[in-house]
């Protein structure tokens, strides 16, 4: 080791510390679980008086909802009986009873029972079309857009449907109901927007006047008015502008009034898409002699689609949630058969309802959430591939 | 140099059906007879309908007899009254909750949202796990729960809940005194109006006295007494001009009092509690937009925490909030259609409910319900471009 002037002089002063100290631990106030606490929830007095108010908020609430929902809950039962306070003397929670019962109904509506097979293989076709086209991962993944907007509604359509020279009895859509239509509803409304929606919002940037001004009517439109009043006017004045013998039925037309909802709606998140797209490329893809639907469909649209996948997904969650509307126009989908069981005298309890609406925000927060895990995954793979 | 340049001649080569003029024109023109051809196909098809069906058509309905009651109306309306004036109720209770709902939505949002951000780790999980669920729930379900699992499951009307202060609550409703105003009330209002007047002025006059000489004014103390101490002191130099109408609980209804509706609450909580988990997000993300550098720069001038949130941070997360927020006051207003499905008796349940079944007449009344909507919505984003343009931010 070696000294300059500076240290010796230093050195000679006694009171001058000659090593270096060991590093010390932080002060156990600062690090650990107390310290944690320290800084996250006991930081100031207001901190303070606002994590002992949530905790007991919390101390009230989630010892109700466990209550409710496992602890005094009946799990087996054949009736009403199994589920009233005043017959099982004690306090009773969810009547899970009630909900298995009914969960066949809950799930196909009125489809005949000798025909839910059909139901079954579209649920599994489904799953496979949404497994193929989000996992990144799965092989061919070229071919799972033509099998989720070409071949999946077509065959859906013949096997929910029916097809009398393939021997599958025709099922009338008026019996279809629960899951199977919330989710017939919701595909249809994704199926048919995305397309339309990419169509709308091309016209509203088109040069041709007439083009834009009828896309942004439509669009202006749609946006403006509540989905109730669409599907009024899907459902009351749609058959009256088609000749009497092509009327639609209750769930086509519902179905047009969906569509046309969520074309409105994607059609703006799309043109959100193509305006981050920078003028340059528009302008290379016409230097290199593309036409316009080339330009489109091998330049602009890729990117643009790309960076508002998050949007998209979030669109179809809020349609997603939006298909319970049809229950006002009279269609049975899950929240109407819920609506109608709970009603039913054979399980007539003060808990039927909760129970029932539980088992339906069970099922649309699992999906809801689901959807937008995934879009937030998306939103963090790109910005990753963003960064240089 | 030897190009031969003949600038404006198009290559003769080009065929005239690959001019890019000509086929615009081409594209339009099918367009429009497509269009055409659809709305005329529509319109023969629907007066063919209308006529095999006898419906009746035009808007001679209006002034035809309701005959009809209606729960709650805030205008006079008896079954007696003509079809229009079922509008009027339907569209006044349908901006009554509205406008209820988009002041509790504001409050509960702004506090969750600003929740989302506290350096508290329980208070922001409690926000964010409030918004998560929330929104991740169809708004029907949640009306449905509200109304059916909660309002409809409090006691009957012989059990009412006693509430002090002469309110009953049961599954009928909330029943409150109804405050009535005595002859001398007109004072009191009055001076509400002159106190609400003098404290705009007095801000005026502050603002330009700061601007001049830099003194600052007690311009909240002041206008707190002005708007709320003068019209307390002539209520009571008035004599207390205003007495308490208490319901009365008989054998099979309630008399007197302010009726709450549970159809009015259901709708109220779910859209209040619904459209505040949007707003909450709003609200955050305009938060987050103001970078940190502008609290830094305002600290490192002296001005403290609270000065710093007031002057500098919240006007410019403001300029982001506004835009969105006002697009979840029209979605609120949209979603308060869904009281159709729990007999609030707003515009769709009366419109395009009752009366589109009484009279058939769908294309009319249908009509007239998206024209409603369709003008809330243009006359707020017409609102909205003009205070945009003038809080946007100009730039060098």
């Amino acid at each position: 080791m070696t000294m300059s002037e500076g240290d010796l002089a230093v050195a000679q002063l006694k009171y001058v510390r000659q090593t270096t100290l060991e590093q010390q631990p932080p002060p156990a106030s600062l690090t650990g679980i107390v310290g944690w606490l320290r800084a996250n929830l006991l930081s100031s007095p207001f901190n303070i008086v606002l994590t002992i108010l949530i905790s007991l908020f919390f101390l009230w609430i989630i010892p109700g909802i466990v209550n409710f929902l496992l602890i005094d809950a009946v799990w087996t039962g054949a009736d009403r009986d199994a589920c009233r306070e005043i017959v099982q003397n004690r306090p009773i929670g969810a009547c899970w009873p009630f909900a298995w019962e009914r969960m066949a109904y809950f799930t196909y509506g009125s489809y005949p029972i000798p025909q839910r097979w059909r139901v079954d293989i579209f649920f599994a076709m489904l799953a496979i079309g949404v497994f193929w086209i989000l996992w990144l991962k799965a092989p061919r993944r070229d071919l799972a857009a033509y099998y989720c907007f070409i071949v999946l509604p077509i065959v859906s359509y013949i096997l929910l449907s029916g097809a009398e020279f393939l021997g599958l009895p025709h099922v009338d859509t008026v019996l279809w109901g629960g899951v199977l239509v919330t989710i017939v509803v919701s595909a249809v409304g994704i199926v048919v927007s995305l397309p339309i929606g990419i169509l709308l919002a091309l016209g509203r940037r088109s040069d041709m006047p007439t083009v834009k001004l009828f896309s942004v009517f439509f669009i202006e439109f749609v946006r403006g008015v509540p989905l109730v009043t669409v599907l009024f006017m899907a459902s009351v004045m749609l058959p009256l502008f088609v000749p009497e013998q092509y009327s639609p039925d209750k769930l086509l037309r519902a179905l047009i009034g969906i569509a046309m909802f969520a074309s409105a709606y994607m059609a703006e998140v799309v043109r959100a898409g193509l305006q981050a797209i920078p003028k340059g490329q528009f302008e290379g893809a016409q230097a290199v002699g593309l036409g316009y639907w080339q330009m489109m469909r091998l330049i602009i649209l890729p990117q643009a689609l790309k960076i508002t996948i998050p949007n998209i997904v979030n669109t179809y969650i809020g349609l997603f949630k939006d298909t319970t509307l049809v229950f006002i126009v009279g269609i049975f989908d899950l929240l109407h058969t819920i609506e109608v069981s709970r009603l039913d005298p054979k399980w007539a309890t003060p808990v039927t309802s909760t129970t029932g609406y539980a088992v339906a925000a069970i099922f649309y927060l699992v999906f809801c959430y689901a959807m937008s895990r995934y879009a937030r995954a998306t939103e963090a793979r790109l910005a990753a591939s963003e960064r240089r | 140099m030897s190009i031969d340049l003949r600038a404006g001649e198009p290559p003769a080569s080009v065929p005239f059906y690959n001019d890019p003029k000509i086929r615009s024109i081409a594209y339009q023109v099918a367009l429009c007879l497509v269009i055409a051809f659809l709305i005329y196909g529509a319109a023969s098809n629907a007066i063919d309908n209308l006529k095999r069906a006898n419906i009746a058509s035009g808007f001679g309905f209006w002034e035809q007899t309701a005959g009809f009651d209606i729960s709650q109306s805030m205008i006079s309306y008896t079954n007696q009254s003509s079809y229009g004036r079922a509008f009027w109720v339907g569209l006044c209770n349908t901006l009554l909750v509205a406008a209820v709902g988009i002041v509790f939505a504001t409050l509960i949002g702004f506090v969750v949202g600003i929740a989302r951000l506290s350096k508290n780790w329980l208070v922001h999980k409690a926000a964010s796990g409030y918004v998560e669920t929330i929104r991740n729930i169809p708004l029907l379900l949640q009306l449905l729960f509200w109304y059916n699992a909660v309002l409809k499951a409090l006691p009957d009307l012989r059990d009412s809940v006693k509430i002090p202060g002469g309110a009953f609550l049961n599954n009928r409703g909330l029943f409150m005194p109804e405050p009535i105003a005595q002859s001398g009330f007109s004072f009191v209002v009055g001076a509400i109006v002159i106190g609400i007047a003098g404290s705009i002025g007095y801000h005026l006059w502050a603002r330009k006295r700061q601007e001049k000489t830099g003194e600052q004014a007690p311009v909240f103390l002041v206008s707190l007494g002005l708007i709320i101490g003068l019209p307390l002191a002539v209520f009571f130099a008035a004599g207390l001009p205003l007495t308490l109408d208490y319901p009365e609980a008989g054998r099979f209804n309630i008399r007197g009092g302010i009726e709450i509706l549970p159809e009015f609450a259901a709708l109220l909580f779910g859209l209040s509690i619904y459209t505040a988990a949007f707003i909450a997000e709003v609200v955050r993300a305009g938060i987050r937009a103001v970078s940190h550098g502008q609290t830094e720069a305002a600290y490192s001038l002296g001005l403290r925490a609270q000065p710093t949130l007031r002057l500098v941070v919240v006007p410019q997360a403001m300029r982001v909030i506004i835009p969105p927020l006002t697009s979840q006051y029209l979605n609120l207003t949209k979603n308060s259609t869904l009281a159709v499905a729990i007999g609030y008796p707003d515009l769709v349940q009366i419109f395009t409910g009752t009366v589109l079944n009484q009279t058939g007449q769908a294309v009319e009344v249908v009509a007239i319900t998206m024209a409603v909507y369709l003008t809330i919505s243009l006359v707020t984003s017409l609102l909205m471009n003009i205070y945009n343009s003038r809080i946007a931010l100009v730039e060098r």
